[in-house]
């Protein structure tokens, strides 16, 4: 393990930890933007350029600063005083332990990982589109057709609390 | 002397080189934009005077050519006054986000062909574009947080402008280049340059001399269009005149800028200018060819010191005269309205791009198949 993984590894999981247990909003959505930037860097530490830059891009420059945008907009400073902590935090912690626990499991037990691990090829963006949009075409078009329902609901929720305003 | 510094860099490892020589490139190429920086605002204001009738800075220096070292210290010799009411951290780490996104975009712009074995660009990076955009959109934090940390009303209504504004125009600017990658079917920046050498091959032969050159804004009338949206949304992403409703001093005293003052204050106004400057850059870059000329022979990679210098110059004053027009445009035109602005980059820009993607795309498929 290189220090910069570490380094990074560390900042990822402290912000991740931020975001979830701050009790002002913003804080937590900025504390996820870190988050985000530590995936973003983890990603180039591999030598993945492509999906690193589209880390930053998508996920940093267009999710995280919609979801700053929207606390702002609707709730901006209010602090709420209940505890941040929901009442079923024991069973949360057992579910989410059972489940990494099944997933590490699996893992660990697959032959994917006995095998030896080839060395990384310098992936071109070239190479990724071709992949996309020959072998994987049919994910992608779900993928694209999940987000578009997803954004017509989206807007349909929108136009409903219109109406009701009227 | 000389002498020796050569045998010492040749003793040197390639990492030792590696590290040497980008050090060098960054702290050059840091010190050239803050030093433009400056004096983009005193063309600002140079520019700014002529068009009003004014004389404008005319006292520090010949000039008033002294008049951005005077605004310098002034802004770091000026009490540094935090307001009561605002969130401290958020408050303090605002200004250094607004200007960190302006500089770092300078780091994949090839900004010369080479210098003895060095070529001229600091990381050349084979998704260059992917960078630009993935640092281009972090601008919009400083103001957000500017305005959020500001904790009142004027410039809480600019962070919100501001962002809204900035999330719309970079999805027209992102999409605006997508035909200049497929024309050319290369990320890296410094083989779009390549790319761009020699006269454009359209132009009938009966016209002789008159001859057009290869950059890509010339190539087609897509790519010219992409170069029209990718203008009018680098416009907007520096909230530049006509796009200037982060700030719009007429309705929000400034915007999300106006609990701060001293350095603070000035660390915002620089980047804006940096930001100004790496637009222009990015556009010389991307539609007009770089560090090329096509005549004497100025399009192929210098093979001399000398050489090397006169590439860095054309590039040089390529994106001056991109900032000369970015000023000139700010005032000479009226701002716009916040819904025209949305109007204009949801319902015009977006849709316009997106057609321009699949003529483009159509097009080169035509033309693999004849």
């Amino acid at each position: 393990m290189s220090p910069v993984f570490l380094i990074l590894a560390l900042v990822t999981l402290l912000s991740a930890v931020a975001a979830i247990s701050f009790r002002n909003l913003v804080h937590c959505s900025l504390s996820l933007v870190v988050t985000f930037a530590g995936l973003a860097g983890l990603y180039l530490q591999l030598h993945a350029q492509f999906v690193g830059f589209a880390q930053v891009l998508v996920y940093i420059g267009a999710v995280a600063i919609l979801i700053v945008f929207a606390i702002l907009l609707t709730r901006s400073a209010d602090t709420p005083n209940h505890a941040v902590l929901a009442p079923g935090w024991l069973v949360g912690i057992a579910v989410a332990v059972v489940v990494f626990g099944a997933l590490g499991l699996a893992i660990l037990k697959s032959e994917a990982i006995s095998k030896k691990v080839p060395a990384a090829p310098e992936a071109t963006v070239k190479q990724i589109g071709d992949a996309l949009m020959n072998q994987y075409v049919l994910p992608l078009e779900v993928i694209g057709l999940l987000l578009t329902a997803a954004m017509i609901g989206a807007v349909i929720i929108a136009m409903r609390d219109d109406k009701e305003a009227k | 002397m000389f002498d020796n510094i050569t045998n010492w860099i040749d003793g040197l490892t390639a990492m030792q080189q590696f590290v040497l020589f980008s050090g060098v490139k960054i702290f050059a190429v840091f010190g050239v934009l803050m030093t433009c920086v400056a004096y983009a605002v005193w063309v600002e204001r140079k520019v700014a005077a002529a068009i009003q009738d004014r004389v404008g800075p005319n006292r520090a220096g010949p000039f008033g050519l002294l008049q951005p070292a005077c605004d310098g210290i002034k802004a770091f010799l000026k009490e540094d006054f935090t307001p009561d009411h605002v969130r401290k951290a958020y408050f303090w780490i605002a200004p250094a986000i607004a200007l960190i996104p302006a500089l770092l975009t300078v780091a994949v712009i090839p900004f010369g062909s080479n210098l003895g074995a060095q070529k001229m660009v600091i990381a050349d990076l084979n998704v260059g574009i992917l960078y630009t955009f993935g640092i281009v959109s972090l601008g919009v934090y400083g103001i957000v947080l500017a305005g959020y940390a500001a904790n009142s009303k004027y410039p809480f209504i600019g962070g919100i402008r501001s962002s809204a504004q900035m999330v719309s125009y970079e999805l027209a600017m992102g999409m605006s280049v997508i035909p200049l990658f497929l024309w050319v079917g290369d990320l890296n920046l410094s083989q779009l340059v390549i790319s761009q050498q020699g006269f454009v091959g359209w132009l009938p032969d009966a016209l002789g001399s008159v001859r057009l050159p290869n950059w890509l804004v010339f190539q087609s009338p897509m790519l010219a269009l992409s170069f029209f949206i990718f203008l009018v949304a680098a416009f907007a992403e520096t909230n530049r005149t006509p796009f200037d409703l982060p700030e719009a001093e007429q309705e929000l005293a400034g915007g999300y800028n106006i609990e701060y003052s001293s350095i603070k204050f000035a660390l915002f106004f620089m980047g804006e200018y940096a930001a100004m400057i790496t637009a222009s850059a990015m556009m010389v870059t991307l539609f007009f060819g770089g560090w090329t000329l096509p005549w004497f022979g100025l399009d192929q990679p210098a093979t001399s010191i000398p050489g090397g210098l006169l590439h860095i110059g054309i590039f040089f004053v390529k994106v001056v005269a991109f900032v000369f027009t970015i000023v000139w445009v700010r005032w000479m035109w009226p701002r716009f309205r916040y819904d025209q602005l949305m109007d204009l980059g949801w319902r015009r820009f977006i849709p316009l791009a997106l057609v321009n993607i699949v003529v483009t795309a159509l097009w080169l498929w035509i033309r693999s198949r004849s």
